[in-house]
């Protein structure tokens, strides 16, 4: 037994005994607290090593061969940490809500967990599966909305995703049965890798291939232009329902295409036509989707379309495919989630406090709540890219990363895209400040009264603004755990 | 050892006053004062020990992935000791005066901490050893400024000017990353001051891509040269500066008078190996400079606040360096200068001098504020010299280094070598507009003087004005020491301000200088003596040009409105095709798919569930058959 499989069984036992009646909030925390201990254990042990560690492997079919494989290198600590994170805050902001809440909750941080730490391609789309169930049903039973409207906002979700999953099935078949090649059929990562290694396939095919799996992962992390069921979503969603998918659950496509699209299909990424459509994809995130947050006149508005937005930046990452740029990605994978996380927590409460995220309704909140806007700065500050919190190590390594090969005088489509995309970083602080200065700064409007939570339930929005602060003055660290290139 | 000092204290000053503010209460202040203090001293040994060797050292550990490395690396020779100087020790005068003018607002502790974030941000650009940690830090000055300028921010002109402040500069930062991602394309990776130097020096890759691609060079130098108009607030970025008034006194004399702003400045003299070698980009610098400088020299003569006169005169001041950054390449470029870089540069050396009397006017007006009960507006002062006489004689002394007495005034000097360096770069408009910029200066600021502290007191605020305590004096008098002595060689070389190299100098520039200084001065005496309302009035200047109506216009066009038709195309378009229309289309295929829209979505989740389950079926038993 590996502990692995403790870590993706742990959330899910726990969701299993709050169903059964145990004392949801002590359970769910309690289960969440052991996980990050040993997600954080494993980071240590992991520290400085490469490869694929911690592996085990439960057979489950001869042929085709399936089985329950477990294993994490850099990339899937990373992603676990940030569950982990992400899933201990979300579930202890929770404050008097039905044990419905903690159940969904940690169905989705163990339903991440799996996908992230399981190495059988099975495991890794069925358990994203599962997470993605009990966000549907949130969103349509306890979403922020009138009953019609939240259901619709849960149907959007539901089609687009399930026909982004079926996509992503297709590709999926389509890869493995290409690699099969009439013998045995594999499911296992490693066992594809080593033959993607041994005989790649062409390069029109890879494309070909790598395209269906871009548009299948894409939409699962709102890729332009199939990114239309995230706002909404997040608007509608439960607090820590949001947190949850836009922190973790929607890192899952990305890291999906860095973990079996990239390795299997190396080429696939760099043949032109794919390319240059990811590219035009991107830019759509990053400048539609930029002037789109620009025009939100709603706190939850501007942040799930700030979300959408900055998914763009992990894609150009992803595009450029060089060591430097992917690291970036994941580093960015891992400072979006926690800062997206963090500020829809603050926005969570202020909903509930003010019932109003109309900017044009607030204003002056820090003169009463300097805590609370000491943590929102935390969140807007990293997701506008400040050095010094995580955001901006990710973001930097990415425009690194586009520039390792250069011919002078001439700029690549890439280089292009990068330049395009930097003026998104200036689109950023637009809306970022300009939601930071009519909420917190100015006078405070009348009839709105706000005043900072106590401290033990600032404890979990504290937990992420350290994370912020200590992964950004120190990437570094991050960097330590993935030492082997990309 | 010393720059871990001086970089790391300010850190944990801000850091323990952000975690622990309300149990520190009144130490927070001391904390911060403390930190300057010591940071000082550190800058001060740092001096005494400096060696002559230029080296880079490895300070703290940032990204390193494989070849790569972006580091907090310390790059400590002349420059760098010697702008550490300038910081710390206005830095820590700004801390004193501050305990004074600051005594009365409840939010100290954020100030204070704000003010040692500054000072980290600061002592990070200046001692970087590499471009991508001087953006780090560039980036962290703008959010203390940030801070800082919307130190008040319950009032909306405060809330508004900080948003503008950091909004501005993050469009200079846009091109500031295009110019070091260029320069990390062209040098294979390695963007540390010292390599890219020798790149262009001895001749490695970057002086082959000269030859070859001299476009990519001069892209690059403009591109990093963004970064300076708008930390350096140049013309067309020039509108937050103004603004940023907004913030307490003190802060307007540390970040936007004597070092944040000047930033600019330093890193284009950091890096002006590059601009040397583009003759494109030189003569776009040097212009953008003059032209900022006389157009802020306009507007300062028809401002009628007294930290907004200041604040246009830094804003021309700041034109100024930046022009003579673009003569000096370009007299280097005609064989003018020796090849590389030149220790003595002029515009460093009016930074230096510039930022002990801008720092005394500044913290002077701040004395003035406070004593007349924050009134700002100087019509509603007059006859200050008899009540306030140890802020007038300084702020006097300081006009004066300002306006550039001759042979006494520290001023005089370096107005004097960048003035040469515009008449050594060939091009005579530059001269002639950098003269006519000195002229202004002096007209100017002697109005300002005149209104504010002679004839009688005009309200009842200016009349009950008292000298303000001597904790705020002090920091007056030692900077208008320095004012007068600074440019004098007994305290310019043991500080490393680097004096240009001395030759004698032109008569012509001495003559333009000596002229320029004399009908200012007697032209403002002229007009404004004994004068109760202003007798001239251009409202072109008084509106500065009205950029900012323009820019308003500009955003509400190209951001706002586009915004609001790209967010109107995404709902129609986006979800119209993407969504709806296969929706509608499915709708139509039959009874089946009427069960999907009835709205169960509990229903349809278990279909989900039920189609997955189908397809793993499907490809684990009945696929791997076909296979065979």
């Amino acid at each position: 037994m590996s502990v692995l499989e403790l870590i993706i069984a742990l959330p899910l036992l726990a969701a299993l005994a709050v169903w059964l009646g145990a004392p949801a909030r002590a359970a769910s925390l309690g289960a969440t607290f052991i996980n990050l201990a040993l997600v954080l254990y494993m980071a240590v042990q992991y520290w400085g090593k490469t490869g694929l560690a911690f592996t085990y492997s439960r057979p489950i079919l001869e042929n085709p061969s399936l089985s329950f494989a477990v294993g994490a290198d850099g990339i899937s600590i990373i992603l676990a940490l940030l569950t982990a994170l992400v899933m201990l805050a979300a579930i202890w902001q929770i404050e008097d809500r039905p044990p419905i809440f903690y159940v969904s909750s940690l169905l989705i941080g163990g339903g991440a967990m799996g996908a992230f730490l399981t190495t059988d391609v099975f495991f890794i789309y069925a358990f994203h599966e599962l997470a993605l169930i009990p966000t549907f049903l949130m969103i349509a039973l306890h979403g922020r909305a009138e009953p019609a409207q939240r259901k619709a906002v849960a149907w959007k979700a539901t089609i687009y995703l399930g026909a982004g999953s079926l996509v992503l099935l297709a590709g999926l078949v389509w890869l493995v049965l290409e690699f099969s090649g009439g013998s045995k059929l594999t499911f296992d990562l490693e066992a594809l890798r080593s033959q993607a290694r041994l005989t790649p396939l062409p390069d029109a095919k890879q494309a070909q291939i790598f395209f269906v799996l871009l548009l299948g992962f894409g939409s699962l992390v709102s890729l332009f232009p199939f990114h239309s069921w995230a706002a909404p979503a997040y608007a509608t969603a439960p607090t820590p329902v949001a947190m949850l998918h836009s922190g973790v659950l929607k890192k899952f496509g990305l890291y999906g295409l860095i973990r079996i699209a990239l390795p299997l299909l190396p080429h696939g990424a760099h043949v032109e036509w794919v390319q240059n459509a990811l590219l035009v994809m991107l830019l759509g995130n990053i400048l539609v989707m930029g002037l789109v947050t620009i025009h939100a006149s709603r706190l939850d508005d501007t942040l799930a379309n700030s979300s959408v937005m900055h998914m763009g930046y992990i894609f150009l990452g992803i595009a450029a495919g060089t060591d430097i740029a992917l690291k970036g990605a994941v580093i960015l994978m891992f400072a979006h989630g926690i800062s997206i996380a963090l500020l829809f927590g603050l926005c969570g409460r202020m909903r509930n406090q003010l019932g109003t995220l109309e900017y044009n309704k607030l204003g002056g909140l820090a003169n009463h709540a300097p805590s609370f806007t000491v943590l929102f700065a935390f969140g807007a500050f990293a997701s506008i890219g400040l050095p010094g919190l995580t955001n901006f190590a990710g973001e930097v390594m990415i425009f690194l990363g586009n520039f390792t090969e250069f011919k002078a005088g001439v700029l690549t489509n890439l280089q292009w895209t990068v330049i395009l995309a930097l003026w998104g970083v200036v689109m950023s602080a637009v809306y970022m400040l300009r939601a930071y200065r009519s909420i917190f700064h100015g006078t405070p409007a009348t009839g709105l009264f706000m005043i900072d939570p106590a401290f033990s339930q600032r404890l979990p929005f504290i937990l992420l603004a350290a994370t912020l602060l200590v992964t950004g003055c120190c990437p570094w660290l991050l960097l330590n755990l993935m030492k082997s290139a990309l | 050892m010393h720059a871990s000092i001086i970089l790391l204290l300010p850190f944990f000053s801000a850091l323990v006053i952000l975690l622990g503010h309300r149990q520190l209460k009144g130490a927070s202040v001391l904390i911060s004062v403390g930190s300057s203090v010591i940071s000082f001293i550190a800058c001060v040994a740092l001096l005494a020990v400096a060696d002559d060797k230029e080296n880079t050292k490895l300070l703290l550990p940032f990204l390193d992935v494989g070849q790569f490395h972006a580091n907090i690396d310390v790059l400590i020779d002349k420059q760098s000791r010697g702008m550490m100087f300038i910081v710390s020790f206005i830095g820590m005068l700004v801390h004193i005066f501050s305990l004074g003018y600051m005594k009365d607002d409840d939010a100290r502790p954020r100030f204070f901490g704000s003010l040692s974030l500054f000072m980290f941000s600061m002592t990070g650009i200046v001692l970087a050893g590499n471009l991508i940690m001087m953006f780090i830090f560039w980036e962290l000055v703008g959010l203390s400024s940030y801070l800082l300028i919307g130190h008040w921010y319950q009032k909306a002109s405060a809330a508004e000017a900080c948003k503008k402040a950091f909004l501005t500069n993050r469009i200079g930062d846009f091109g500031f990353m295009i110019g070091i991602l260029l320069l990390f394309g062209l040098n294979h990776g390695d963007v540390s001051l010292e390599s890219l130097r020798d790149a262009f020096v001895q001749g490695g890759p970057l002086f082959d891509t000269h030859t070859t691609h001299p476009g990519l060079i001069t892209a690059a130098a403009l591109c990093i040269f963004m970064g300076a108009v708008g930390k350096s607030a140049q013309f067309p970025l020039h509108v937050w500066l103004p603004d940023a008034m907004e913030g307490p006194t003190p802060v307007s004399a540390l970040i936007h008078a004597a070092t944040m702003v000047a930033a600019g400045v330093y890193m284009l003299v950091r890096v002006s190996f590059l601009i040397e070698a583009s003759p494109l980009a030189a003569e776009i610098i040097a212009g953008i400079g003059c032209f900022t400088a006389l157009m802020a020299a306009l507007m300062a003569t028809q401002q009628n606040d007294i930290k907004r006169v200041l604040a246009y005169s830094t804003l021309s001041q700041l034109g100024y360096m930046v022009m003579a950054v673009g003569a000096v390449a370009m007299a280097a470029q005609h064989g003018h200068a020796a090849h590389g870089p030149n220790p003595g540069h002029p515009a460093m050396f009016h930074l230096y001098t510039h930022a002990f009397f801008k720092a005394m006017l500044f913290l002077g007006s701040g004395a003035v504020i406070y004593a007349c009960h924050h009134e700002q507006d100087v019509w509603k002062m007059g006859g200050l010299r008899k009540h306030m006489p140890v802020t007038f004689w300084t702020f006097l002394i300081g006009t004066l280094a300002l306006m550039g007495l001759p042979y006494i005034t520290s001023g005089f000097y370096s107005k004097e070598a960048i003035l040469g360096a515009a008449y050594d770069s060939g091009c005579s408009i530059l001269f002639h507009s950098a003269a006519l910029t000195a002229l202004l200066t002096s007209f100017y600021m002697m109005r300002l003087v005149i209104i504010a502290f002679f004839g009688k007191p005009r309200t009842e605020s200016a009349h009950h004005a008292t000298e303000v305590p001597v904790i705020m004096l002090l920091p007056l008098v030692i900077l208008a020491v320095f004012s007068i002595l600074s440019a004098w060689d007994g305290f310019a070389t043991p500080l490393q301000a680097l004096k240009p190299a001395h030759e004698p100098p032109h008569a012509t520039v001495l003559f333009a200088s000596i002229a320029a200084f004399l009908i200012g001065t007697f032209g403002a005496i002229y007009l404004y003596r004994g004068k109760d309302k202003d007798p001239i009035s251009i409202k072109l200047f008084a509106n500065k040009f009205y950029f900012d109506e323009m820019y308003a216009v500009i955003v509400r066009v190209f951001q706002d409105r586009l915004a609001w038709i790209v967010t109107a195309l995404e709902r129609v378009l986006v979800d119209g095709l993407v969504a709806r229309l296969p929706t509608a289309i499915v709708a139509r295929l039959g009874a089946a798919t009427r069960m999907l829209q009835g709205g169960h979505l509990q229903g349809y989740t278990f279909l989900l569930g039920g189609g997955v389950i189908g397809v793993i079926y499907l490809v684990v038993f009945v696929l791997p058959r076909l296979g065979h």
